[in-house]
């Protein structure tokens, strides 16, 4: 290759919104749930239904859109794009063309910030750069259901339990020039909407979507080439590879004289290729008009106020922030404001006069083990801060020891327990009593001479199964630490 | 009272089962027996729902017995346009790709008569999906008017007029887009009124354009009018653009005052293609109320000639879209080959859908279609704020406006739908008043050479439904 080859990518983002109910109906939005069973006439477009506005849709996309930077549309409209597709009911989305409700923002993304998995990996940190990628504007829309095809029966089925989920689509400017830039991008977007609380952003469940649309161009070249929109994109992982694929089928195109067509494509994961969905000329015409069935939504001052006042720290700020309150490792704070929850979980633990060391440990270990094991999300989890802060005192005090922390967090982490209580209940209270250890120790002494002669002969370790033993005989609740102190003067 | 029940109006029908002096099932056989009798004539009902109504009947009778139910409609028979949906009894559109579709829930207009304990008969013909004047474009044959069965009764609510008409009802409900419930009220010597939009909700009225539809009453009289205006009127959390109105006790507007109201005569109203007659009958209206003690005074409206254009580009528009989720796939018709999603869509449609629908979809699609909204689409809109202007400016002058509902009396069956123009020049009158908003009442005032009855059109401003009834209420107390 001769030339020297710049990639243009521009994304339009779909996110579900967390809302209970459906964008113009009162049906729950919940996910999963038997075949047309969270449906009414509004969102399966029975005749004469009509559509109702839910506000929360408004305060979430406003939210987005402010924590975003964008200008917010004073007076916004809902628009009918009109097509036909069995999932579409109505045979049209109701969405925003034009008058959508954000415009002109803009987020700033940090390149070059070695994640915690890639130094679990070993990756060294490098520089980090930061660089701003332009919002062209956020628009609120209704989401389609979802087509079942029984190729045995050979017929299709189909589901409008998600038909009228509310979506915003966050459309930016060209502005971003590698994979690395788009996963930093949606990232950056994940987090900003996960601490608002607006949806969970998941890829794999749908509720965050990206189309990609790329280009390519000589470097130095100021005008754009021809571009494709990659669709079914179900991980950053798939995005980075359609994104490399991608940019090597244009130039390969262009180097081989010949010209890119506009069109959608569709991204195989599997086989790690796209192919062409439709070309630019059989696009349709989508007939956009203003919605007659909804009003115009007319958004004050006042409610701009409110909704900003409402708005989190968000992460960078607080990742600062944490920095110089908290005197706990970066690594730490990476992982902890990687969820608004466990953030909040841990500012108010420490808050309550727990160590914030110890309250980071709690999370940072046996939380994201639960977390992994349970293959949950961070912003499930149940357990209080108060509790938590308990634990880490029950701890201090050697009222319990470590393990059976773990155990009482345990339940702490499945019903929000009250750990006091539940060491009460179970008895688990650590045996301080050092005239009762001492006779356990001396029992232990006596019954294993083996490993006696070879901690006396200088094997250090044998020690550790001498305290093993001391602590099964107290039921865990002894200390280790005062265990393994009268052990040694008991065989100095 | 009246010789025979099906012959009352609702209110006079509805004291008399109130005092017990009239069965709500001695009402039903006066109506069906009627039915009985001119239904294989006139064609009003696409279905009729005979069992149900007895078994409601029973029902209402109880409750009304018990002083449980008193409103002014208690045990009145009605009858329903077919674009209303009806849980449980099938609502048609008078279409063919509808011709199966049995809602799942029932409209709000119908749900607030059965609140008040009407008693519904069946569901009545109209043009298909509402487009059309003259309730020939109805997939189940056309309606005859009772007053002159070689003509047509109007639409597209011809249906609803007509059982009035015949006395195959004692009241009925319309839908009125741009005149659907004024021109065939006038053609069949009727009342029947458009109110306010946003009066009446619309959830669960098939929508043909839906900025411009409204639900309405078709009565007997005035008084009728008012009264299931006031029953059926509501604010409806489900349409958003219902409006929470504090004054819909219309009834209270029935009183015989005309004096010092102003009245309005646009004389672009008065141009060509008025039939003689009609502009005779209409002026002697005018004149009549001007002997009551109102001032009548002439004034040009303007724009009167571009209503038509921006009526039908929006009109149109809008149900080009409400009209695609009719596509085989969840409900109605569906063609029965196919070869692929496309085909299924495009033979279901072609089959499913008459000419003059298919005429509008086109028509629709094309005013939205991209290189072309901007001249058509987004111009007629601008248009519609113009009209509505003309209007204020007239509003600022006058407490209403007076004029005919249409340019002549019934046309003969079978003259209008090979001239489409011409026939969409039939609704020169009434459709400015939906492009704005406004209520608008149509009353008899009077009948032809042919002895075919003249409509007598008022218009208000918005809100000002109590002027119109009171008016209308004058008008009609002075010449029955």
């Amino acid at each position: 290759m001769s030339k020297e080859y710049e990639t243009v990518i521009g994304l339009e983002v779909h996110v579900e919104l967390a809302t209970k109910t459906k964008i113009f109906c009162g049906c729950s939005t919940a996910f999963g749930g038997a075949p047309n069973t969270h449906t009414c006439p509004v969102c399966t477009g029975m005749p004469g239904s009509l559509p109702v506005l839910n506000k929360q849709v408004v305060e979430y996309a406003m939210a987005v859109g402010l924590a975003t930077n964008c200008e917010i549309t004073r007076h916004c409209k809902f628009d009918r794009k009109n097509y036909f597709y069995p999932d579409n009911p109505q045979n049209y989305q109701i969405s925003q063309l034009y008058l959508p409700i954000c415009r002109n923002g803009h987020v700033d993304i940090e390149l070059g910030r070695v994640s915690v998995n890639q130094k679990n990996a070993g990756k060294e940190a490098g520089e980090i750069r930061h660089k701003q990628v332009r919002i062209h504007e956020i628009h609120m829309e209704e989401d389609a259901g979802k087509l079942i095809h029984d190729e045995w029966a050979d017929e299709s089925l189909v589901d409008y339990n998600r038909s009228g989920v509310p979506l915003i689509e966050i459309v930016s400017e060209p502005d971003m020039r590698s994979a690395e830039e788009v996963i930093a991008y949606l990232e950056t977007l994940r987090q900003t909407i996960q601490y608002l609380g607006a949806s969970d952003c998941k890829l794999q469940e749908g509720s965050m979507r990206a189309d990609v649309n790329l280009s390519v161009r000589e470097v130095g070249s100021t005008e754009f080439g021809t571009r494709t929109e990659m669709k079914n994109l179900n991980s950053f992982t798939s995005i980075t590879h359609a994104i490399e694929n991608e940019r090597e089928r244009q130039i390969d195109i262009i180097e081989s004289g010949g010209k890119v067509v506009q069109e959608t494509r569709r991204f195989d994961d599997a086989k790690g290729e796209s192919y062409a969905m439709r070309s630019k000329e059989d696009a349709q015409d989508y007939r956009y008009f203003p919605d007659p069935d909804l009003i115009p939504v007319d958004i004050s001052d006042e409610w701009i106020e409110r909704v900003k006042a409402a708005q989190p720290e968000f992460r960078p700020a607080k990742i600062e922030r944490y920095k110089e309150e908290y005197g706990i490792p970066d690594y730490d704070i990476e992982l902890i404001t990687q969820s608004k929850r466990m953030a909040d979980i841990f500012e108010e633990s420490v808050r309550l006069g727990a160590d914030a060391k110890k309250v980071s440990n709690w999370l940072m270990v046996e939380t994201m083990r639960l977390l992994k094991e349970k293959n949950m999300d961070a912003d499930k989890l149940v357990f209080s801060p108060a509790h938590l802060a308990k634990l880490v005192e029950l701890v201090d005090k050697k009222v319990i020891n470590n393990n059976t922390a773990k155990e009482v967090f345990a339940q702490m982490f499945e019903d929000d327990t009250d750990p006091v209580k539940y060491v009460e209940e179970h008895g688990l209270k650590q045996e301080n009593d050092s005239g009762a250890i001492k006779e356990i120790c001396s029992a232990v002494i006596e019954a294993n001479p083996k490993s006696v002669e070879d901690y006396k002969g200088g094997k250090e370790k044998a020690i550790g199964f001498l305290v093993g033993q001391v602590m099964k005989q107290a039921k865990g609740k002894a200390d280790p630490g005062t265990v393994n102190e009268i052990l040694k003067e008991l065989l100095s | 009272m009246a010789d025979k029940i099906n012959e009352m109006t609702a209110v006079s029908l509805g004291k008399e089962i109130a005092a017990g002096r009239v069965s709500v099932k001695e009402a039903l056989d006066s109506c069906f027996e009627m039915i009985e009798k001119r239904e294989d004539e006139i064609n009003a009902y696409i279905t009729l729902d005979k069992d149900n109504a007895y078994k409601r009947a029973e029902d209402i009778q109880k409750k009304i017995s018990s002083g449980e139910l008193s409103s002014p409609v208690a045990g009145v028979p009605v009858a329903i346009k077919d674009n209303m949906c009806t849980k449980g009894l099938k609502t048609t559109c008078a279409s063919r790709i509808l011709g199966n579709f049995v809602p799942t829930y029932t409209s709000t207009a119908v749900e607030n008569l059965e609140k008040a304990g009407a008693v519904i008969l069946g569901k009545t013909n109209m043009d298909e999906f509402a487009m059309g004047s003259t309730t020939e474009t109805s997939a189940f044959g056309v309606t005859k008017n009772p007053r002159d069965t070689s003509r047509v009764p109007g639409g597209s609510s011809g249906g609803s007029a007509a059982a009035v008409a015949a006395d195959e009802c004692i009241f009925a409900l319309g839908s009125d887009t741009g005149g659907s419930i004024r021109q065939p009220a006038g053609y069949c010597g009727v009342v029947g009124m458009k109110p306010t939009y946003g009066t009446v909700s619309r959830y669960g009225l098939i929508a043909y354009g839906s900025s411009l539809d409204q639900i309405g009453p078709i009565t007997k009289n005035v008084e009728d009018t008012a009264a299931v205006l006031e029953v059926i009127s509501s604010y409806d959390k489900k349409d958003s653009t219902s409006l929470n109105r504090k004054d819909t006790a219309f009834t209270s507007a029935l009183k015989e005052d005309v004096k010092g109201l102003k009245i309005g005569i646009p004389s672009d109203y008065f141009g060509e293609g008025l039939d003689p007659e009609v502009a005779a009958a209409v002026r002697k209206a005018a004149d009549d109320l001007k002997a009551a003690g109102a001032e009548v005074s002439e004034f040009d409206l303007s724009l009167v000639e571009y209503a038509i254009p921006a009526y039908y580009t929006i009109a149109d528009a809008e149900a080009s879209s409400n009209l695609e989720r009719f596509d085989g796939i969840k409900y109605g018709y569906r063609a029965e080959e196919y070869k692929d999603l496309h085909d299924l869509y495009k033979t279901t449609r072609s089959e499913g859908f008459g000419e003059e629908v298919k005429r509008r979809i086109m028509l629709g699609s094309f005013v939205l279609s991209s290189g072309y909204y901007d001249a058509y689409y987004l111009k007629a809109l601008k248009v519609k704020a113009l009209i509505k202007k003309a209007f204020d400016e007239a509003f600022s002058k006058y407490d209403l406006i007076l004029g005919p509902v249409a340019p002549t009396t019934a046309p003969e069956l079978g003259k209008s739908l090979s001239d489409p123009l011409k026939m969409y020049l039939g609704d020169i009158y009434t459709i400015s008043v939906n492009l704005s908003g406004l209520p608008g009442i149509c009353l008899p005032c009077g009948r032809d050479s042919k002895g075919l009855p003249i409509g007598l059109q008022l218009i208000g401003d918005c809100f000002k439904e109590d002027i119109l009834i009171r008016t209308a209420y004058t008008y009609e107390r002075m010449t029955r």
